[in-house]
């Protein structure tokens, strides 16, 4: 008997307590059960985030505006900027990989199912404590304040000099905790990828989802500790009267910034790489063709992985490094454009002589390509120093950014959750709804993050609660904020469109879309074992095999 | 439905790394990207001090309690040779002595901040090496002292009997993680003691 | 003796530079209106250089994005699901040459754009100072900028003033960022681009106005609450208005006797703690230099203007003006405060 409370038969079934539910879920340590508390964690704080970017948008609808004061302003920027990236889009692709991994490779399980629940529950804290600053940063009587330096908390800005109280202390904690989270899902998706595959699951048999986890799971591991090493540092400095940043000491500012960005940006390959991971499952199948050039992909993600270790000082250029380390970076910084492109190119040899459906999840992949082209070439401006001396620390930037979280890492995931809606609640979406959030939210994002690379190039620095009139910003200001109210409706739709779906939906099968990969192979939802017994493959595409028995892919892979 | 039922031809079978081991190497990949980061800030400040102790002034090598470390590598290795060899017995000797071992290690790191903090008034707050000194030797002997936890519960369950030869996986694991305690303190004690004076 | 070449147009780049230039001038009409702030109007030789090489940059982004654009448009239209489509497509696993061409023409795309790149961070960074510049050391502070200039003896607050620099005899200006506190960054998109203002690390950076007026800026990096409010007001002179300016700023305040009650308060009072008047006792380095206050045309770091009104506003109550600003309510009256006011309407 499943323990899913869907159930296909139409026997009656004493309803059980609330309490026996709720406890089997705080206590799963069921990789599915553990993915879906991701995604519901992640899609709330998405809310919360948005709420925190409204706010924003509405204060910077027009110049001189006083909506909030510049105190909250600061709080709300930094706020909505460690929401987003440590308690929404981290969760939700941990999320998904601990769903799909092990389904896609053949294994019942993660290879450490408790410490997976660990990961998850010590993550969950971390974002509650974030938010318990709002009430806890002062003390029991005092008003609370949430965190202002920023979600890079630079260095002096964090010391006790200018941050007294502890409103930055609950952001420091918040995200060591929810760190410690990270690295044991790492651990879990290393160990569970390169040791439970099933049989004739090689390393280059399985799907390029995984090959995109595996690197991911990499990169966790090598970025998110220098930023634990950052932040005892700080706690260093804060509490036990260390000098690590302390100028005043001769410490150096400079040198939290390295640490940070050593951090901070393979953290954004960590983001990204998952929505990459989506889009090379989803498009191949919504194109009818298995993804090209399998082997390249592969290696161009390895080669990000590496690259992505040597150009985090690209956020340092205007920092007075010197000519030498800016050549550097740039360098770095321009090498890692060339495997990013190619990964464009080979969605696109994907989709041509194809056979294009437009259901939703593609139609999010495809926007998605276009988005995240224009993401990497303004990304490749502000590879240049020197225009990088002009762009960096403004409106454009922010403009950029938002192009690769929203336009590229949101639509990703928006996609995947239409495309796996199906397997992991056994109900399908409503497609028109879908179309709608589609829309929507397009129109939305662009009215938001296009314009909003003008007001960049015309001299607007970020993180400020107000700005003059006479400067030429109004007008972008004014129609960026107007984009918000799309995207807030789109997201909206989709939040009716995933529950009105989850009670009402129409029945899926195991196989929808007429996919190729593993999890399509078992009921939807899958049973609590995942396999009644584990699969034996041949090829990248196992369904495409059983259902082309004349015309198999091992024929044509050559793989070993 | 199963997928066993498509093979017209036997798929390779490969030989998959166990999970614990990638596990651990994981996990000693994390660490040591944290401990690299401490490593190069206190690089970075040698010599950057305003005022205050300079290494030079008060760091003595703590060359007998460094090789009291660096040896109970060799007796958790014989230890665990022992387990194999399903010896329990001498396993549980061994595995003593490697607790013995740090446990002076950790004796001497006491002696030594005692020493510093006391009588030669170098703390954490003092000056820049003040606090890379304490924050990086901290961080390692807080490894050493999660690690001997480990290990003493381990001796605990072989005096009791509950450990068996076919343990020997798990010993292997919690061994990498003393050769990797250890390996630090190897670059820890360079960067400190040698180079940094 | 250092010609305009050597930090600007060094003769292998004119060529190339000199097709920008072109398109320099046709959008720098338009783009100086659009904004006092645009990247794009550039009126300095570091914007220049920036410029010069931001329109490479654009030209050759824009030019991928076209293409891709284009194939991916064609892609989508050309390959949607025909309604009578049975059977799957031609499954294609790869292609080596396709594979190989998109991964040189990249590769070679960078290598061009890297080396543009360099140069312009050679000619910006690896500049030596010219013997007849002017030396400024600028300060950031929490939320105001102070300005010295060491060999003529001034320091002031908020209002740079530089002399306009020509190209047949540059008289460019050296500054020195250094930080009393956090972070800040210096940011005058037309004639330069941003140098961080960073404690215990000093950054060095220079601009050569070629046209007089004001130049309008704001700090880039985020330093704390009222970052938003840290702007910077560069006034480029010519030499005659520079010397002038320097010759009122190096003298010592005059000595009134009008509005001594409110000198008296002024020195008793907290004042003196933070700011200083030269000629006084008023030492004070905390604050704005207040010596030549009523030269300035504004307050609070660009925020208000400099009139009788705003200057009471701001000492009875700063955080009207900009909440979170460093300096406290005086806590005076308005007999006090009509008499300090009075005073510092003497500081010319």
């Amino acid at each position: 008997m499943s323990s899913n409370s869907i159930s296909w038969s139409n026997d009656i079934v004493e309803p059980r307590p609330v309490v026996d539910l709720l406890h089997e879920w705080v206590t799963t340590v069921d990789h599915k059960r553990l993915g879906l508390l991701y995604i519901a964690f992640a899609l709330t704080f998405l809310v919360v985030g948005g709420i925190e970017a409204t706010v924003m948008r509405l204060q910077l609808i027009r110049p001189h505006n006083n909506l909030v004061s510049p105190q909250v302003f600061n709080r709300l920027f930094t706020m909505h900027g460690t929401t987003m990236i440590f308690f929404v889009v981290m969760p939700i692709l941990f999320g998904f990989g601990n769903y799909l991994i092990p389904l896609m490779i053949g294994s019942r399980d993660m290879a450490f199912p408790r410490l997976n629940a660990f990961s998850f529950w010590v993550m969950a804290f971390g974002g509650l404590l974030l938010y318990f600053s709002l009430v806890g940063a002062n003390g029991l009587y005092g008003a609370g304040n949430a965190p202002d330096v920023g979600w890079f908390a630079y260095a002096p800005l964090t010391s006790q000099t200018f941050s007294p109280g502890h409103s930055t202390d609950f952001w420091t904690l918040a995200i060591l905790v929810s760190g410690f989270g990270s690295i044991g899902t790492a651990i879990n998706i290393l160990a569970t990828i390169l040791c439970m595959r099933c049989p004739g699951m090689s390393l280059g048999r399985m799907p390029l989802f995984a090959w995109l986890y595996l690197v991911t799971a990499g990169l966790v591991v090598l970025a998110i500790s220098p930023l634990t090493a950052a932040q005892i540092m700080l706690l260093v400095d804060r509490y036990l009267g260390g000098h690590f940043f302390d100028t005043q000491a001769g410490g150096s500012a400079v040198i939290w910034m390295h640490f940070f960005w050593v951090f901070g940006h393979p953290e954004v390959y960590v983001l990204v790489l998952p929505a990459f991971a989506f889009a090379s499952e989803i498009i191949p199948v919504f194109s009818r063709k298995p993804i090209f050039g399998y082997s390249v992909m592969v290696a161009a993600t390895v080669a990000i992985g590496f690259i992505s270790m040597s150009v985090w000082a690209h956020h340092m250029f205007t920092v007075g490094m010197g000519a030498g380390a800016n050549t550097f970076f740039v360098l770095s910084t321009m090498a890692i454009a060339v495997p990013t492109g190619i990964k464009i190119f080979n969605w696109l040899g994907t989709m041509w002589g194809g056979s294009i459906e437009f259901r939703t999840p593609m139609l999010f992949c495809i926007a998605f390509l276009f988005q995240f082209l224009i993401a990497g070439l303004t990304g490749i401006m502000q590879a240049c120093a020197p225009f990088d001396w002009q762009l960096g620390s403004s409106y454009f930037v922010v403009a950029h950014f938002h192009y690769v979280i929203v336009g590229a890492i949101l639509f990703c995931t928006f996609a995947a959750l239409y495309y796996w809606f199906p397997k992991m609640t056994g109900r399908m979406y409503n497609e028109r709804l879908g179309r709608l959030h589609f829309w929507l939210f397009l129109i939305g994002f662009h009215l938001t993050f296009d314009f909003m690379h003008i007001p960049g190039l015309l001299g607007m620095p970020r993180r400020i609660y107000t700005y003059e009139p006479g400067r030429g910003w109004d007008i972008w200001n004014l129609i960026v904020t107007v984009g918000v109210f799309f995207q807030a409706a789109a997201i909206l739709v989709l939040l009716v469109n995933l529950l009105w779906s989850f009670w009402r939906g129409t029945r899926a099968g195991n196989d929808p879309w007429d996919a190729w990969t593993l999890e399509w192979s078992v009921s939807s939802p899958p049973p609590p074992y995942n396999f009644s017994s584990i699969p034996a493959i041949l090829s990248r595409r196992p369904l495409w095999d059983l259902k082309h028995p004349g015309d198999p892919d091992w024929r044509y892979e050559g793989t070993p | 439905m199963s997928a066993t039922s498509m093979m017209l031809r036997q798929p390779v079978p490969e030989e998959l790394p166990l999970r614990g081991r990638v596990g651990m190497f994981t996990l000693i990949g994390a660490e040591s990207a944290v401990f690299t980061i401490f490593v190069v800030a206190y690089i970075f400040y040698i010599g950057k001090s305003l005022s205050g102790p300079t290494p030079q002034d008060v760091l003595n090598a703590p060359i007998f309690f460094s090789v009291c470390l660096l040896s109970s590598s060799l007796t958790i290795h014989l230890a665990g040779k022992a387990l194999r060899h399903r010896n329990v017995a001498t396993f549980s000797r061994w595995w003593f002595a490697t607790i013995a071992l740090g446990a002076i290690f950790l004796y001497g790191t006491a002696r030594e901040w005692q020493r510093l903090i006391y009588h030669e008034g170098l703390t954490i707050s003092t000056n820049l090496f003040g606090t890379t000194y304490f924050s990086l030797v901290g961080l390692h002997a807080f490894h050493v002292i999660v690690g001997l936890l480990c290990l003493t519960f381990v001796f605990v369950f072989s005096v009791l009997g509950y450990v068996e030869p076919k343990h020997e996986y798990q010993v292997e694991l919690l061994s990498l993680y003393w050769h990797f305690v250890d390996s630090v303190w190897i670059v820890v004690f360079t960067v400190v003691y040698i180079v940094g004076r | 003796m250092r010609t305009s070449s050597y930090y600007g147009w060094n003769r292998s780049s004119a060529p190339i530079l000199c097709v920008l230039c072109r398109s320099r001038e046709v959008f720098a009409l338009p783009a100086h209106s659009l904004s006092p702030t645009n990247i794009f109007a550039p009126a300095s030789t570091p914007a220049h250089s920036i410029f010069g090489v931001s329109l490479f940059v654009l030209a050759v982004t824009g030019a991928i994005f076209v293409v891709v654009f284009s194939l991916l448009v064609y892609t989508v239209v050309r390959f949607r699901k025909k309604v009578d489509e049975g059977s799957e497509p031609a499954q294609v696993y790869g292609s080596t040459q396709v594979e190989v061409a998109w991964t040189v023409v990249p590769t070679l795309v960078v290598v061009a754009l890297f080396m543009a790149t360099v140069r312009v961070i050679a000619d910006t960074q690896r500049v030596a100072r010219p013997y007849n510049a002017l030396e400024v050391i600028a300060i950031g502070h929490q939320f105001w900028w102070e300005y010295r200039y060491p060999r003529l003896g001034i320091v002031t607050a908020n209002e740079l003033h530089v002399p306009v620099s020509d190209s047949a005899s540059p008289t460019p200006t050296f500054i020195t960022l250094l930080s009393a506190d956090t972070d800040h960054s210096f940011w005058v998109p037309r004639l330069a681009g941003k140098t961080d203002l960073i404690p215990n690390h000093p950054n060095q950076m220079w601009i050569d106005p070629r046209e007089t007026g004001l130049f309008l800026g704001q700090c880039a990096q985020y330093c704390g609450t009222q970052h938003a409010k840290m702007l910077l007001r560069v006034y480029v002179q010519t030499a005659d208005e520079f010397n002038q300016w320097v010759k009122a700023q190096r003298q010592t305040a005059l000595p009134t006797s009008a509005a001594s009650e409110g000198q008296r308060i002024f020195e008793s009072t907290a004042c003196i703690n933070c700011h200083a008047v030269a000629g006084t006792s008023a030492k004070g380095r905390f604050g704005p230099d207040l010596t030549h206050l009523m030269s300035r045309d504004t307050i609070a770091a660009g925020v208000a203007a400099n009139t009788d009104q705003n200057l009471r506003r701001w000492i009875r109550n700063p955080d009207e003006i900009k909440p979170g600003s460093r300096m406290p309510a005086m806590q005076l009256n308005e007999a006090q405060l009509g008499a300090v006011t009075a005073y510092l309407e003497t500081l010319r």
